[in-house]
């Protein structure tokens, strides 16, 4: 009996989770233009999505700027990880505490805050204003992926290779890279699925004629509702579904703490 | 490794400095400051913009998002815990897709899922179509408070469950078989054992979801519509289209206080920084 309430209670609450994201996917091959009417199926959204000169434009600047920021703050925020690692107790705590403000502060005041600084330093609105903010918040969570993959390292094998006689170039790249490669692709998936999803931020660090997908979806959601959308959401839905099962290989995700 | 590696360290704290501290500094110096209007060059400090904010209009909009924010707080918790405790004791080859599906809807664009809501709650939408073939008069759903909430805990309340779950799935199982065998019922085990133990979980999952609630304006923009204004509305007003830079500012720092005070209160039930959520 037992069993069978809490069955029912996770069945539910799987549905308040999937019921709205069932609704879009099915409607995105609805052939009526209301929301309420099903008129027979179509796939004529997901053509006229290819058509769409807007959202193909919101894709590219969405990808490339997703790739660019993650393998820019997977290179940087590892050696940053590195040489915070090997710094003396109390100023690790002081960098780490810094690196946390992006991920506890809200959105919007990192968005306007950005926006601010590049607009005081004369930045022009962009794409190189957008992606330097994206930058700016996928890093700490680079970090926080790499760092606790470098506290497990034993310290023997680092010791030993530089006894060894090797440099620390090459300890670092065959030593102490490839026993923390886990955490820096967990931390390229998290920074890369970060940038794709994020609109808040790029909605105030953005400019004239550069958007991403958030953004267009937030525009048309407001000025009424095309079913293209649906179509969009449905095909993102198998995109971040394929990236899925590929993170849920990895063990860990930092999350806002 | 060498001792020289924490050089390695330097470039990013110069990039912190430029591209985390000082624009909050900005934030900080806007909200303190007033342009004069005939004279560009000349700014006077003062305390004008934090004293427009105690326009009972303003005050009104704070005090409708804290509570707002915190009533999706607490409906996630009392829906969350449950899930979580019933995540962990799932069957171990269950387990990885339980979690899986309740991870997808999490990492599905936020704007799509609030939008999808749109759908159903709309008055063309899903429900009111079903009420019009029903003969039934339609119901107005969106465009309030409670499809605010709604919308806060769908998108939320995956932030809650999880570092809940993290917090039960650490627990020493052998613990309650001890409370058990000393004759604690189900209620007790629960109050003074398993509860406690994942209050540090309990109390990040009320942070990762009261912070982006209190500051949200996408929700509250596509489901309360153009009346319902919370204070993230506010601020994208004064920032994007009033362009009141220096009361959005005094705005954006009476939000950064509130949720450092929030956090700090918390805090003082020690949470630990580097715990992760296992998967």
């Amino acid at each position: 009996m037992k069993n069978k309430i809490s069955k029912l209670y996770l069945a539910l609450v799987f549905l308040f989770l999937y019921a709205p994201i069932t609704v879009l996917v099915v409607y995105s091959f609805n052939d009526s233009k209301s929301r309420g009417n099903w008129g027979g199926f179509t796939f004529k959204w997901y053509l006229e999505l290819f058509k769409d000169r807007d959202i193909k434009t919101a894709l590219y600047y969405t990808v490339t700027i997703a790739i660019l920021a993650a393998v820019i703050s997977t290179i940087v925020g590892t050696v940053s990880a590195i040489g915070i690692y090997n710094m003396k107790t109390s100023r690790m705590n002081f960098l780490l505490n810094i690196n946390y403000l992006p991920i506890i502060n809200p959105d919007i005041v990192t968005g306007i805050a950005l926006m601010i600084l590049f607009l005081s330093a004369n930045i022009k609105l962009g794409f190189s204003s957008m992606l330097l903010a994206h930058i700016t918040f996928d890093i700490p969570y680079v970090i926080l992926s790499v760092l606790p993959k470098l506290k497990q390292l034993d310290n023997n094998i680092t010791e030993a290779a530089l006894d060894l006689g090797a440099t620390p170039f090459y300890t670092l790249k065959k030593i102490i890279i490839p026993q923390i490669k886990p955490g820096i692709i967990t931390g390229f998936l998290i920074a890369f699925t970060l940038s794709i999803d994020d609109f808040v931020i790029s909605f105030f660090t953005t400019g004239s004629g550069v958007t991403n997908l958030s953004i267009e979806i937030y525009s048309m959601a407001r000025r009424g509702i095309s079913p293209t959308i649906n179509a969009l959401s449905s095909l993102m839905l198998v995109v971040v579904l394929g990236l899925l099962l590929i993170i849920n290989k990895r063990t860990t995700i930092p999350t806002k703490e | 490794m060498n001792s020289k590696s924490r050089y390695l360290a330097y470039p990013y704290s110069i990039w912190m400095l430029v591209f985390i501290l000082f624009p909050l500094f900005l934030i900080f110096l806007y909200s303190i400051t007033l342009r004069n209007p005939n004279d560009i060059k000349t700014i006077t400090f003062t305390f004008e913009n934090f004293g427009k904010f105690f326009d009972p209009i303003y005050v009104n909009v704070l005090i409708r998002s804290i509570s707002i924010a915190a009533l999706s707080t607490g409906i996630c918790l009392i829906v969350g815990y449950p899930v979580a405790y019933l995540l962990t004791r799932a069957k171990d080859k269950h387990k990885g897709l339980m979690i899986l599906l309740f991870i997808l809807p999490m990492w599905m664009n936020m704007l799509l899922r609030t939008y999808a809501w749109m759908t159903i709650l709309g008055n063309t939408g899903l429900i009111n179509s079903f009420l019009n073939l029903l003969n039934l008069p339609n119901v107005n759903l969106l465009y309030n408070n409670k499809a605010v909430i709604l919308g806060m805990v769908y998108n939320f309340l995956p932030f809650m469950v999880f570092p809940i779950y993290t917090a039960l799935n650490k627990m020493d199982r052998s613990l309650i078989e001890a409370a058990d065998d000393l004759g604690a019922d189900g209620f007790t085990i629960f109050k003074r054992v398993i509860f406690p133990l994942s209050l540090p979980g309990v109390i990040s999952g009320i942070v990762m979801v009261f912070m982006p609630a209190v500051s949200t304006f996408v929700i509250p923009r596509l489901l309360g519509g153009g009346k319902n204004v919370l204070i993230g509305n506010l601020i994208e007003k004064l920032f994007l289209v009033t362009r009141d830079w220096n009361f959005g500012a005094a705005l954006s720092m009476i939000i950064l206080i509130i949720i450092f005070i929030s956090i700090k209160i918390l805090n003082i039930l020690k949470i630990d920084k580097e715990s992760g959520v296992s998967i």
